[in-house]
This record gives structure tokens, C-alpha cells and sequence, in this order.
């Protein structure tokens, strides 16, 4: 660990915000034992994306510059979250392409942005966490980690390491799982009908938790299993690797 | 062919009602999809080849004018003529005119996605002409009265039961019995369709590339009935759209590369067929006259715009093979000619945003058409631009909208955000804190139409952070 700690600022995600907040404490859980100082910018709500891909650009134009203020000074941004990550690293500079005053800072602020996994791994260097899990975990990759900021070995290298767990591929682990921000409720249809697709598929090896780096999509498929009847816990990694999953899983009541 | 992208949800509602439509698209993803992939990998240099494409491609659309010329001065002087249409209506009615010309009763017809743009079926048999499709696939939505569902696999959305059906309602007239092996059933329709070749009077195929260097048209298929097709009646009219023409013979091998691994995963379609110019003297066969009707429809004016990129489409289907919205829906719910993440960028190009919005809308963004598209085609980013000129110009419901609006004013005011966001975490916490979920819940109709809605923990991160900093504090840390 070198001398000055890493200075992490952490973008909680707005869905972690409000539906998971555990999922937040464990991000910094994780973060602090790689050796870095974290903090929470108070002035963050949400990355733009819901207005970005409505065809909002002002509006998402100006909570673009908001986060970019926000996070202001730090080593690094982690988010638990590749969605939200992606949005910071490859779409603000663009979005912001032509404001004087932010587009520098936009690009900037890609350069430090990261998904958690991909961070801790890629750049903190972890290789393994000790928290053990007894049973088969299956990974959901969310399309904007595969696709957007090629999050894919890492959250499963750390996964591994975990005493007791065993790793299940599912099949067409690249399909999309139909949540897409607020596409899941104006084409709720089609949506559904997608959710319903990669629930059957990440059934397939009969796991004991399925889980992923994005809460958009686990909400989704959590709901469509507690939809249809099935009882599989399904949680966001973080939690897993900090061994905190004694609380109810994502869905499931008390 | 009459758009009903406007009904875009209604189309989704009907198609996703029907079970064999299901069956039907769920095997692209155990199918094509994999095979193109195998391909992919057992060429090391496919993506440096997708690369040259697309430097080809873009090279070739900034001198548009230029090859189109040569291209059209090539076909001339080979004996064949070339017709600027402007519109589906100029480039019909000069078909029409040819076919007349010919004194045409029957025309035989290989696959063509401009002749269904243009309506061209509709059109001559309301001219007492009657159109025959010879691609088995077309052939077969032809019997159903249906338009395509796929650009290349135009009868993706039927399964072999459905077929087996169709063609014992249609095939009486023959007194054939049912069938329903596959083979039998392509034996059936080849029995048909033979005779039909050498009694049309003319015929009409796509072109998958026009050669300015030679004046060829090209087209590639797997069932040799474009060859037919082509070659015995008198007349061969090609149609195709300006942006097909390439510059030289070495340029199109090089995209036909990439084209049938992207499409099918084959490594070559099993025909690829060049046409240039009427028969010559000492020519066994082929055609007597020889027409290229050459279609814009907006083209032109897309190649100064922000979808330019979107003429490098070759129309090798991967981006709707691969696309888990059209694998659920099909390609029908797109109400018009171009189906998939292809068609919800050319779509509203072509006949306007303000009948298509809801396609561009309608993707999750999950990015796979842009990973697959050979031709490096950014469609996510253009269908986003679409977004973005739907939104200005307020196509979208006002509902949708104003809650963006509200939500966007939320979300740039920290504090009131914060507060309110937390309330909402206390009161559905409160409530779904047993179950774990919500089935029911106001204004939460589209979600929960399929799924529940996982409870919240009850607190947001931020209040609770913001007590640990200060407890944190107060310890003296």
C-alpha cells in the first residue's frame, strides 16, 4: 500500500441510492480495504442517463456539468455501477462537446471514472477477497460492463477467489436482460418479454445467487423471478465479496 | 409497402400475442447467432477486413456522384440503360413501363428489399401484372399475403408448422397433398415456381452491389433462383437504391468477405451472381434488354446529414440477428420494410420521424447491433440522434416528456432531491418491507405488468452516510 492513500470519490448510482443503500457500504467497504480514502460527494443525484437517452440533451447536458463539479479533485470515481460509469466515461465529452468551460473536464473525468470491479482489480490490483460463500453463483454482466467499460473477468477473478463459491456460466450471458433504463417501462412489453428470456437462462444452472455490478438489471430480473415464483437470491456483487448477505436479498421479504 | 410503424405499441402488443412467433424468433439466438460468430473466429482477419469495408464504403459515399456516373456510363455502354427515380411512385411507374414495354403478363421476381420499399408487388398486380416471387422465403409470405420480417430471411416468423399449413391451404390448386418435412416442402414450392421461370417476361432482381469499374450488378443467394430469374426471360430489370454502387471488383470481394460470415455465417453465400449488360453476340443466354432503375427515396439527402453512416449498410441482417428486441417482437411490429436496429435508424430517414419515433425509442441501448455490424455502422449513437429530434420536436406522449422535465428538475437540485428521494425510500420501505416486493402500485403499471418491483431497504445511502460521517465525528476520528 503506498504511503498517501488513493482518494476515491464514489458515485452511489441513483438506484443504490434509493433501493439498495447496503450496496453503497459495501462499495466502500471494498474500496477502503484495497487502501483508498473514500468519499461521497453530497451534490450528486444521477448521471443524466435517464434524460440522455430520452433525447433530453439539455437537461442531460446539465446534470452532466452537476456530476462533473461534484467530483472534482479526485484521484479516481468508482461506481458500483457500469451503466453509470459508462455514461461518465464515454458519453459526457461528447455530450459536452463545444462548452468551453466543461468539455476538458468532461474528458478528464472519463479518464478517472471506473466501474468497481474493473477498478479494484485493474488498478488497485486485488486479486481476492476472504469472505467465503457456500454454493453456485451465476454472473449476469450487464450489457454497458461488457459493451461500454469492458468489465468482464474481473468481477469473476475476485468471485473465485471467494472459499466455498463455485461459478456457473449461463447461457447467452451477452444478451441483454431487458431493463435499459426507462425503456423497462415505456416498452414495457418488450421488456418483459426479454426478462423473461434471461431469467429462464440464468435458471439454467440451478445457482444459489445470481449476481451482477448493476442494480438496474437486478431489479429486473429479481422481479421477474419473484414474479413467477422462483425463490433465487440475486444480489449485487459487492455485497457478496464483502460477505454481506445475511440481510434479505434483492426482492425477497423478511 | 403502407407503414403502420405509427402503431409501433399495438403492432408489439399483437405480435407478442402470438405463440408461434415466439418459437420462431427464439431460435435466432441458438442458430445464426452462433454461427456468425464461428465465422468471425475462424477468419483472423475479419475485423481488419470490417475495417477496409468501412474505408471503402465511406470513401465511396464522398464521391457518390463520381462512381454513380461511371457506374451509369459502364451499364450504357454495354448495351443497357439506367433510370434515375426519385421516388418510390417515378421508380414504379418506370417499371410499369418497362414491364409494358415487354408486353408483360408475368414477372418472375428474386429477393428485393427496394421492391418492397417502393410497393412494387401491389403496384403490378393492381396493373394486371402478375408478380411471381421465386425466393423461397418470398415465396412464402407471398402465399400468406404478408410482408417480410427479416431483410434477408424474410419468413423468419413462421415455423415449419406454419409453412406446412399455408402451403396445404394454397398448394390445392395442384392437388398436393400435406406436407411437412421441410424438403419435401421446398420440392414442392421448386415444382411450381420451375416453369414459371421461362414463361415470364421479364425479370426483376435487387442487387446486392453495383461495380462502377464494369457496370455489374451482383447478387448474392443460396438458391440459385436469382440466376433464373435473370437470365431466361428477355428482360432483366435490376432495382436498386444509389448507395449499392461500389467503386471497383476488388472493393466488392472485399466487402462480400465480411457479408455472408455477418449474415448467415457462411463463409460465401453459395451464389454470387454478376450481371453486366444485355446478352452479347455469342452469349447463350441471358436477357435482350437490360434496365437498372436506380432508386434515391431520400438517400441523397441523408448523405449530407448526421445518418450518412447509416448508407454503409449492406443489409446482411446481423445487427437484427443479434438484437434481443427483435428476437422477442419480430420484424412485422416494426410496421415497415426495414426491421431491427437497421430499420429503427433507416425507418424514420426514410418516411419520416414523425411516423417512426417509437423505433429508435424502442432499444434498451444494450449495444450488440453496433458490436456485430460489419460495416462499423454507430446505430445506437444515431438511433440516440433520432431520440434527440424526436424529443425537440415533442413527438413523444406529453406525459413522457413532462416527466423527464420533472424528474431533470429534480435531479439538478441536490437538496430537494435528496429529501424527496428519501421519503420515498421510507414510505415504500415501510410498506414492501415484508413481501420484499410490490405487485401492485400506482403509477408503476408498466413494470409491474411482468414483474414486481423489489421494496427499497427503507433509507437512502446518503441520509445514512451522512449520519455515519457525523457519528464518525463525534467519536473524534
Amino acid at each position: 500500500m503506498s504511503e498517501v492513500p488513493v482518494r476515491v470519490a464514489l458515485f452511489v448510482t441513483c438506484l443504490v441510492d434509493l433501493f439498495r443503500p447496503s450496496v453503497g457500504f459495501a462499495a466502500v467497504q471494498l474500496l477502503e480495504q484495497a487502501g483508498c480514502r473514500v468519499d461521497v460527494p453530497a451534490t450528486q443525484t444521477c448521471c443524466g442517463q435517464p434524460a440522455y437517452n430520452a433525447g433530453d440533451k439539455a437537461d442531460a447536458q446539465q446534470i452532466a456539468r452537476q456530476v462533473i463539479d461534484a467530483f472534482d479533485g479526485y484521484d479516481y470515481v468508482v461506481a458500483p455501477s457500469g451503466s453509470c460509469a459508462g455514461m461518465i466515461r464515454n458519453h459526457y465529452a461528447s455530450l459536452l462537446k463545444g462548452d468551453a468551460n466543461y468539455h476538458e473536464r468532461a474528458m478528464a473525468l472519463a479518464n478517472q471514472t471506473w466501474e468497481l470491479t474493473a477498478f479494484l482489480v485493474d488498478i488497485m490490483g486485488v486479486e481476492s477477497v476472504a469472505a467465503p460463500f457456500d454454493g453456485v453463483v451465476t454472473y449476469h454482466d450487464s450489457c454497458s460492463s461488457l459493451r461500454e467499460v469492458g468489465t468482464r473477468n474481473q468481477p469473476r477473478l475476485l468471485l473465485n477467489s471467494m472459499p466455498g463459491l463455485r461459478l456457473e456460466e449461463a447461457p447467452s450471458g451477452e444478451v441483454c436482460c431487458g431493463f435499459g433504463g426507462t425503456f423497462s417501462v415505456k416498452y414495457s412489453a418488450i421488456s418483459i418479454e426479454m426478462v423473461d428470456r434471461k431469467a429462464t437462462a440464468l435458471t439454467t444452472t440451478d445457482p444459489d445467487a445470481i449476481v451482477g455490478a448493476d442494480l438496474g438489471c437486478l431489479l429486473n430480473i429479481a422481479g421477474r423471478l419473484k414474479r413467477t415464483g422462483k425463490t433465487i437470491a440475486v444480489r449485487h456483487v459487492a455485497e457478496l465479496l464483502t460477505g454481506d448477505v445475511d440481510a434479505p436479498a434483492i426482492g425477497e421479504g423478511a | 409497402m403502407e407503414s403502420t410503424a405509427h402503431t409501433f405499441k399495438e403492432n408489439v402488443d399483437d405480435a407478442l400475442q402470438k405463440k408461434n412467433l415466439k418459437t420462431a424468433m427464439r431460435r435466432l439466438e441458438t442458430t445464426i447467432g452462433p454461427a456468425r460468430l464461428a465465422a468471425r473466429d475462424r477468419l483472423p482477419e475479419f475485423d481488419a477486413l470490417c475495417d477496409l469495408a468501412r474505408e471503402i464504403k465511406d470513401h465511396t459515399l464522398a464521391n457518390l456522384d463520381v462512381y454513380l456516373e461511371n457506374y451509369e456510363a459502364k451499364v450504357r455502354a454495354q448495351g443497357g440503360h439506367v433510370h434515375w427515380c426519385a421516388t418510390p411512385e417515378e421508380a414504379r411507374q418506370k417499371i410499369l413501363d418497362l414491364c409494358r414495354a415487354a408486353d408483360a403478363k408475368t414477372v418472375t421476381k428474386g429477393k428485393s428489399m427496394i421492391a418492397e420499399e417502393i410497393g412494387l408487388n401491389d403496384f403490378l398486380e393492381a396493373n394486371d401484372i402478375e408478380p411471381i416471387e421465386t425466393d423461397l422465403g418470398e415465396y412464402i409470405i407471398q402465399l400468406a399475403g404478408e410482408p417480410p420480417s427479416h431483410i434477408i430471411a424474410p419468413a423468419v416468423h413462421m415455423t415449419k408448422e406454419d409453412i406446412a399449413d399455408l402451403f396445404f391451404e394454397k398448394h390445392q390448386i395442384y392437388d398436393m397433398p400435406r406436407r411437412e418435412e421441410p424438403r419435401e416442402l421446398v420440392d414442392d414450392a421448386r415444382k411450381i415456381l420451375r416453369p414459371k421461370y421461362g414463361a415470364a417476361d421479364v425479370g426483376i432482381t435487387g442487387a446486392n452491389f453495383l461495380i462502377a469499374e464494369t457496370g455489374s450488378s451482383i447478387i448474392v443467394t443460396n438458391e440459385g433462383n436469382g440466376d433464373l430469374t435473370q437470365s431466361l426471360p428477355k428482360t432483366h430489370i435490376v432495382v436498386a437504391s444509389l448507395e449499392k454502387v461500389v467503386p471497383t471488383l476488388a472493393d466488392v470481394t472485399t466487402i462480400l468477405r465480411v457479408l455472408a460470415r455477418s449474415a448467415t455465417g457462411q463463409e460465401f453465400s453459395t451464389y454470387t451472381t454478376f450481371s453486366t449488360g444485355p446478352r452479347r453476340d455469342g452469349d447463350l443466354d441471358g436477357p435482350e434488354n437490360y434496365h437498372v432503375v436506380l432508386l434515391d427515396n431520400g438517400r441523397s439527402a441523408m448523405l449530407g446529414g448526421e445518418f450518412r453512416d447509416m448508407l454503409r449498410c449492406i443489409r446482411c441482417g446481423a445487427c437484427m440477428n443479434n438484437c434481443p428486441v427483435y428476437g422477442s417482437i419480430g420484424g412485422h411490429a416494426y410496421g415497415w420494410v426495414y426491421v431491427g436496429p437497421m430499420g429503427a435508424v433507416l425507418t424514420p430517414s426514410l418516411i419520416g420521424l414523425e411516423d417512426a419515433h417509437d423505433l429508435p425509442n424502442a432499444s434498451s441501448f444494450c449495444g450488440r447491433c453496433e458490436e456485430v455490424c460489419p460495416m462499423r455502422i454507430p446505430l445506437p449513437k444515431l438511433m440516440r440522434l433520432l431520440r434527440e429530434q424526436a424529443f425537440t420536436e415533442k413527438l413523444a406522449p406529453a406525459r413522457e416528456r413532462w416527466a423527464m422535465r420533472v424528474w431533470a428538475a429534480l435531479a439538478t437540485r441536490p437538496r430537494l432531491y435528496r429529501a424527496l428521494s428519501e421519503a420515498v425510500a421510507r414510505v415504500l420501505g415501510n410498506s414492501g418491507w415484508r413481501r420484499g416486493a410490490f405487485r401492485y402500485l400506482p403509477f408503476a403499471g408498466g413494470w409491474l405488468a411482468g414483474r414486481d418491483l423489489p421494496a427499497p431497504e427503507g433509507r437512502t445511502f446518503h441520509s445514512l452516510w451522512r449520519e455515519r460521517t457525523r457519528l464518525e465525528a463525534r467519536a473524534g476520528r
